[in-house]
């Protein structure tokens, strides 16, 4: 991930799926998703506790501090 | 197994569709999809059960790729319907949240709904279940609600305007089987929509046995995917399910304490 990163760009932290993690100031979900080599149409993003819905992963962009969860299906009974 | 599923449909007709929730669905088993040794016989055993309708799990995506746990990379949403879960909440509040999470991935505003109440039985928490359903229902989903063989329970559970009641036959992944088949047909005579069995039938005659009670349907999931040979179960649980709710239809002969002779008394020799 770093090497997409400009290193002279600042950083945020984001706590994803219970971890912290850097990611560049001013990503948005669907950024996020993609910095994390996610395919966007499988998973589902609670921003602090609120859905983002799927068509506004592009516009919600992301601040210091952001509690994401980052959910999909896995089996199940 | 597709041939032998497409030509072996006796008494084709005599039953109808399972009706629920503004759907319809032919076959009367709903199959989980946790458990299997791996995709490929997961795949071999819904499509072997003839199931329409599977259930799932909502889970944090493993971001280390450590697994592969997407399920959807293996089942094609079109050709089951997809009913996700609340397994594994424990308040109400967990199980909607766990349930809107589940409406955003977009396929359907489906739930089945469970909370459980305590980690060693897994059995359901109701007042919770109940409170959960009220506020889906609200919402807009299509409560399929796990509880108690509970007849009361159900009742609210109807009244709190669910699409289907899931009393279970016996505790999640136990294989006990049917528990108690008495309450289950009270149940099953007092609700309107309909009743599916979940959780607790072992082998295929508890299947049948349990569908023989009158239910509208079942949904296993250990039963399958922890079978020797989960492809073989699924096709017994698929045949079981059916004889099961074919031997109801047909309504059974009473029982008797004593021997009647099947064969006329008359026209013996003398």
């Amino acid at each position: 991930m770093s090497s997409k990163t400009d290193p002279s760009a600042r950083t945020m932290t984001l706590v994803v799926n219970g971890d912290e993690r850097e990611l560049p100031q001013g990503l948005t979900v669907a950024g996020l998703l993609e910095a994390l080599e996610l395919v966007p149409g499988t998973v589902v993003v609670e921003r602090n506790r609120e859905i983002v819905p799927r068509e506004a992963h592009a516009e919600v962009t992301l601040a210091e501090g952001d509690q994401l969860e980052l959910v999909h299906f896995v089996g199940g009974g | 197994m597709s041939e032998r599923t497409q030509t072996e449909t006796p008494l084709a007709g005599t039953d109808r569709p399972l009706e629920m929730g503004g759907r319809e669905f032919t076959s009367r088993l709903i199959l989980g999809t946790g458990k299997y040794r791996d995709n490929e016989t997961m795949m071999a055993a819904l499509r072997a059960s003839g199931t329409e309708m599977v259930t799932v799990a909502v889970r944090r995506v493993d971001l280390d790729r450590s697994s592969d746990e997407a399920i959807l990379n293996h089942l094609d949403p079109d050709e089951f319907f997809l009913l996700a879960n609340t397994a594994g909440c424990y308040t109400a509040d967990e199980a909607i949240r766990y349930a809107r999470l589940a409406r955003a991935a977009g396929f359907n505003e489906w739930i089945k709904l469970e909370v459980i109440g305590d980690e060693a039985t897994l059995l359901p928490d109701v007042q919770a279940t109940l409170e959960a359903a009220k506020v889906l229902c609200d919402e807009g989903f299509k409560v399929m609600a796990y509880t108690n063989d509970d007849l009361i329970s159900a009742l609210r559970l109807e009244d709190a305007g669910c699409v289907s009641v899931m009393p279970l036959a016996s505790p999640i992944g136990s294989g006990l089987g049917l528990i108690n088949p008495f309450y289950i047909r009270e149940i099953k005579s007092r609700l309107s929509v309909p009743v599916i069995v979940d959780a607790g039938v072992g082998t295929a005659s508890d299947a049948c046995l349990t569908m023989e009670q009158g239910v509208d349907g079942l949904l296993m999931n250990t039963a399958v995917a922890v079978a020797d040979d989960p492809i073989a179960m699924a096709d017994a649980m698929r045949l079981a399910t059916r004889a099961g709710r074919l031997a109801w239809l047909a309504g059974r002969m009473p029982r008797r304490e004593v021997a009647v002779p099947s064969s006329p008394t008359t026209g013996m020799l003398d």
